[in-house]
């Protein structure tokens, strides 16, 4: 128990670390992501292109190698960017294929007539879009988006191995404490994360219901 | 595609909209294409006598970088074929009509499904030594890998026990076969073929997360490229150490996206025998991760 509150300020900055690494990344990934989705439905060819390709990529990229490629290959082209940021761009990048995803299958999702009501009153694609299709997109991709948020929040701990130090970073570097202690810090770090994962869980159960709509 | 939803067959004036849109953003992805060129070409990052060592048995980088890759699909097969029988086990053991079975192996499930994979990693590396069980990196990366994707596949096997349809099991037991019989005989064969797409995706996410072995150390594709990059500095400076990177991470976006269309192929051959099987869809239970999502 002294090791841990002797360590204490240690996890809290990690527990903050993590958390706005997690709400900076989500905000880059819901951003990227919604630009993204809307590339990929819009009529024009070469940015619907550059949207899958960039979905695809990043799909199938481990997020490691995301963050390999902004921490260590990024300086040989002369972008260097710190430990903090590098991680929030390389989980926000990650995320916003997952995003995009989510969100093209809600605007699929999206019944057909709405979107040819949508243009018989003569609104515009963009109108159409963001008037009548996005808000419904939204709402149905409450679930799905919940679950890339969740799912990010325990990405993030990767940033772990890359000089950041978040509430995972704590393990190896406290490493040489004695058995029993070591295994409170394991604790706190699984407590930590259920922190930020298990009300996020409630509060998506929740908008769920809330903005659920009939169909 | 949903296109035709979106916009009306476009007339002449959407059409030429839609030109100079498709101009515009040819311009505009030619844009990013050109400042990376530039901005690799101004570092002499594309000179070709930098990319030929990649190729060039004789400096026996291409030995080491398929020596990782190997290293690395060690460990992602042999996790894979772990996790998956651990998975079918902890999911028929979760619907078990015995409590005493049914609630720790809940706990176990539910436990490794909502903390990182990256931390169960570190517990085994870091944690298990102070209670005198050392292990090497490799057995660590692969525990971690079990444990975590067999909660996962779990979840996603039961999702496809319970989507068979009732009668079946209610036809099996009255033609006298016993629980275990109807589970693996009747139940089980129906799950995994109807979510044989989701589990092939899930093996992706196992792929893509054996690459956190190069943070503890483990010697797979990107720590291999560390250590070449090394090697390399002192002697020629910074000249490879770019090549060696994007060589790294090309392999693994290879290996995946090869795995992914494995995935695919296999989701348009069950779709097509969709009448053999039973008809309705498999629903994953509320707080089942979607697939893909995973690490």
């Amino acid at each position: 128990m002294q090791f841990l509150t002797d360590n204490f300020p240690l996890l809290r900055d990690a527990f903050l670390t993590t958390l706005g690494l997690s709400l900076l990344a989500g905000l880059v990934a819901l951003v990227l992501g919604t630009v993204l989705a809307a590339m990929r439905v819009s009529p024009i060819t070469p940015l619907r292109g550059l949207a899958t390709f960039y979905v695809e990529t990043f799909r199938n990229t481990p997020l490691t190698v995301v963050f390999f490629f902004i921490i260590f290959g990024l300086p040989q082209i002369d972008f260097v960017v710190g430990f903090f940021p590098g991680a929030v761009v390389a989980v926000g990048m990650y995320t916003a294929a997952f995003v995009a995803e989510a969100l093209r299958s809600g605007i699929n999702a999206v019944g057909p007539g709405q979107a040819e009501a949508a243009r018989a009153i003569g609104l515009t694609f963009g109108q159409s879009l963001r008037e009548v299709v996005l808000p419904q997109a939204f709402r149905t991709v409450v679930p799905p988006l919940g679950n890339v948020w969740i799912a990010m929040v325990k990405n993030t701990s990767i940033a772990a191995g890359f000089a950041t130090t978040e509430l995972a970073a704590t393990l190896p570097r406290l490493a040489n404490a004695n058995a029993g202690d070591i295994l409170l810090i394991l604790v706190a770090v699984v407590v930590g994360y259920m922190l930020i994962t298990v009300p996020s869980a409630y509060g998506i159960h929740h908008v769920e219901r809330r903005v659920a709509i009939l169909r | 595609m949903t296109t035709p939803v979106l916009f009306d067959v476009p007339g002449p004036r959407a059409r030429a909209r839609i030109r100079i849109g498709t101009i515009v953003g040819a311009l505009v992805v030619l844009a990013i294409i050109a400042f990376v060129l530039v901005r690799l070409g101004g570092n002499g990052q594309l000179e070709g006598q930098r990319w030929a060592i990649l190729f060039d048995p004789s400096t026996n980088v291409p030995q080491r970088l398929l020596e990782a890759l190997l290293r690395t699909l060690r460990v992602a097969l042999l996790a894979m074929v772990l996790a998956t029988a651990l998975g079918l086990l902890l999911a028929v053991a979760r619907l078990s009509d015995h409590r005493w079975l049914r609630v720790p192996v809940s706990a176990f499930v539910e436990f490794f499904r909502a903390i990182p994979l990256l931390v169960v990693i570190f517990a085994l590396y870091f944690v298990l030594p102070g209670f005198g069980i050392r292990l090497s990196t490799y057995a660590a990366l692969t525990a971690g890998l079990v444990l975590y994707n067999s909660a996962v596949i779990a979840e996603i096997v039961r999702a496809g026990i319970l989507s068979v349809d009732r009668g079946q099991r209610d036809a099996a037991l009255a033609v006298g076969m016993r629980k275990s019989q109807v589970m693996s005989l009747v139940l089980l064969p129906q799950a995994v073929r109807r979510m044989l797409p989701i589990l092939i995706a899930q093996l992706v996410v196992l792929l893509k997360d054996s690459s956190l072995g190069f943070i503890i150390g483990y010697f797979e594709l990107l720590r291999q490229a560390r250590s070449l990059v090394e090697y390399f500095t002192p002697r020629f400076g910074n000249d490879y150490t770019f090549q060696l990177y994007v060589a790294a991470a090309l392999l693994y976006i290879a290996v995946n996206v090869l795995l992914s269309q494995l995935a695919r192929f296999v989701e348009r051959r069950t779709r097509q025998n969709a009448r053999t099987a039973a008809a309705a869809p498999p629903v994953l239970g509320a707080g089942a991760v979607a697939p893909g999502q995973e690490a």
